[in-house]
């Protein structure tokens, strides 16, 4: 049985010129032990789809759809206090920007508690052994001291190690990952992909990759779904959509890969840049 | 014979830092030595991790900061801001471009403003002419003459990027630094300007220092590739050399670090997780 299964989700946000369609009739679903990848440009509706799953959008969002269910259980019909309980504990999520995404007021120990407390009802006993544990899981040396830091002490692979601890805390059935590595180097890029790959198969998670980066898919994924301006152009197992992309827009994206360039132009896809935005009622 | 544009000769940069009532002073050397010479209308790479002194060395050779000791030749004319001080025709040899697309232009100023003020602070040229040559430059970068009354807010990253490189060329330099132009931006839109900075280089004999940690673009744009290391120059050669062969242990990590998206390596990968499984 699929852990998430999407029907024909639709996200509009109210704008002063009228309704924006930012995600358009998108289905999914993603099975306990596999990987998916989305892919997409900035616009394309990749993050905003997610953000709905974890009902993180703000109240300018109406969000619609035929189904969406975790577990079984109907996300929509749920309780704002019911689906509390399961976001951050059977669901959770990492964001882009690491140093963002922790509060600088507050050190790593407190953060990562936090959840543990929430959702787990741990003594502080308990919850501190948690916490290293946890920090032990994700690399970070001397987690017994580390849990004292506040983020501004840490590098930019770090924090991302300790949202990652965060995000695991409560062994979640599936984690999402909205470009976890966009800020990052490739060395320590690597280090990130392998970390989440690895817990990913020991834990037996679901894992939704949210990225732009066609290597990133191609290191990580088992099933690729593509979208562009709001719509899923293609959905694919990977390795059949590197070797046989169907839709004329995965071709244009592989084809923009630097290390595929012929010749001294990389091919485009199309002039998109000056394309007018999509209206709203584009449907 | 080809021009040397750009020359480093053993370039050191220090930082000192600190220096309060209870603590002493702290010497950060980020770069150690480094010597590059780069000849017209080629393009250096220089590929290296967060904090291993790629933007100091950057900032070096804009004229942004000096050096702490070593020579800095540029078009041949031996350069030394922190005893003599920076003059306009100099300024006006070396521009720069930086990465954050959206952090670089300011907001309140209208793109015609941002195109025209190099010209400006550098030039006598009247009003009108600075005008024209902000027009002629949006077209060059493809952008319209619609665009020149627009706030940085109204454009994507991409054009962004577009206007950051117009403004840079404004004052016709021999040497454009650019730092990271593309990592901000989505694929589509980084092989556009990928495109855009290879034909404005065949246009305008350019010379490119090209700041990057994604060695994908380093092997599409560069003909030379420097790596750097803790303020070192690991690796220096033609990206051919370096590419086929490299020597430091660092470059190799680099390299195996970077993800792969052909076939080959997928199938591999696949593989692997099955028998893992």
């Amino acid at each position: 049985m699929a852990l998430l299964e999407i029907q024909n989700l639709v996200v509009e946000f109210q704008t002063a010129s009228g309704p924006f369609r930012a995600v358009d009739g998108v289905s999914l679903h993603v099975d306990e032990r596999e990987v998916l990848a989305i892919v997409g440009e900035s616009g394309s509706g990749k993050s905003v789809s997610m953000l709905a799953v974890m009902g993180l959008l703000p109240w300018t969002a109406t969000v619609t759809a035929d189904r969406m269910s975790f577990n079984g259980r109907d996300l929509l019909k749920m309780s704002p206090a019911e689906r509390r309980k399961i976001i951050g504990k059977d669901i959770s999520m990492i964001f882009q920007e690491p140093m963002a995404s922790l509060n600088p007021c507050f050190t790593i120990g407190f953060q990562i508690e936090e959840v543990l407390r929430f959702h787990m009802g741990m003594d502080g006993a308990q919850r501190r052994a948690r916490s290293i544990e946890l920090l032990t899981q994700v690399g970070i040396a001397e987690p017994a001291e580390r849990l004292n830091s506040f983020p501004h002490q840490m590098s930019g692979g770090q924090c991302q190690r300790v949202m990652i601890a965060i995000a695991i805390a409560c062994n979640p059935k599936l984690l999402i990952a909205d470009e976890p590595t966009t800020a990052l180097d490739v060395t320590i890029q690597k280090q990130i992909l392998d970390l989440l790959v690895s817990l990913q198969a020991k834990y037996g998670m679901g894992l939704i990759m949210i990225t732009h980066n066609m290597g990133v898919v191609a290191e990580t994924a088992d099933r690729v779904i593509v979208q562009y301006k709001g719509r899923k152009m293609e959905e694919a197992d990977v390795l059949s959509l590197f070797e046989s992309p169907k839709s004329n827009y995965t071709r244009a994206l592989l084809s923009a890969l630097p290390e595929n360039a012929v010749g001294d132009r990389l091919p485009t896809v199309s002039d998109m840049l000056f394309e007018p935005a999509p209206s709203g009622a584009a449907a | 014979m080809s021009i040397k544009v750009v020359e480093g000769k053993n370039i050191v940069r220090d930082y000192h830092i600190g220096g309060g009532l209870f603590r002493g002073q702290r010497t950060v050397h980020a770069v150690k030595g480094v010597s590059f010479s780069v000849d017209k209308g080629k393009t250096l790479a220089i590929v290296g991790e967060s904090g291993c002194g790629k933007s100091t060395l950057a900032r070096i050779i804009t004229l942004i900061d000096p050096a702490t000791s070593g020579e800095l030749f540029i078009d041949g004319n031996k350069v030394d801001i922190a005893r003599n001080g920076l003059t306009k025709e100099m300024r006006r040899k070396v521009q720069i471009v930086f990465q954050n697309p959206y952090g670089s232009l300011n907001p309140r100023q209208k793109i015609g403003d941002v195109l025209g003020e190099p010209l400006l602070i550098n030039t006598n040229k009247p009003a009108e002419e600075r005008r024209d040559l902000a027009m002629k430059m949006l077209k060059k970068v493809g952008l319209g003459p619609e665009h020149y009354n627009r706030y940085p807010h109204m454009f994507s990253g991409g054009q962004r990027q577009r206007i950051a490189i117009a403004r840079a060329l404004m004052l016709n330099p021999s040497l454009l630094v650019l730092d990271e132009p593309v990592s901000a931006l989505d694929l589509s839109v980084q092989a556009q300007v990928l495109n855009l900075l290879a034909d404005l280089q065949d246009e305008f004999q350019l010379t490119y220092v090209f700041i990057s940690h994604d060695l994908s673009v380093v092997r599409y744009i560069a003909d030379d590739v420097m790596v750097m290391y803790f303020g070192e120059a690991v690796e220096y050669g033609s990206r051919e050399e370096v590419f086929a062969d490299p020597k430091h242990s660092y470059t190799r990590t680099l390299f195996a670090a970077t993800p792969r998206a052909d076939i080959a390596s997928i199938k591999a990968r696949l593989a692997k997780k099955k028998a893992a499984a």
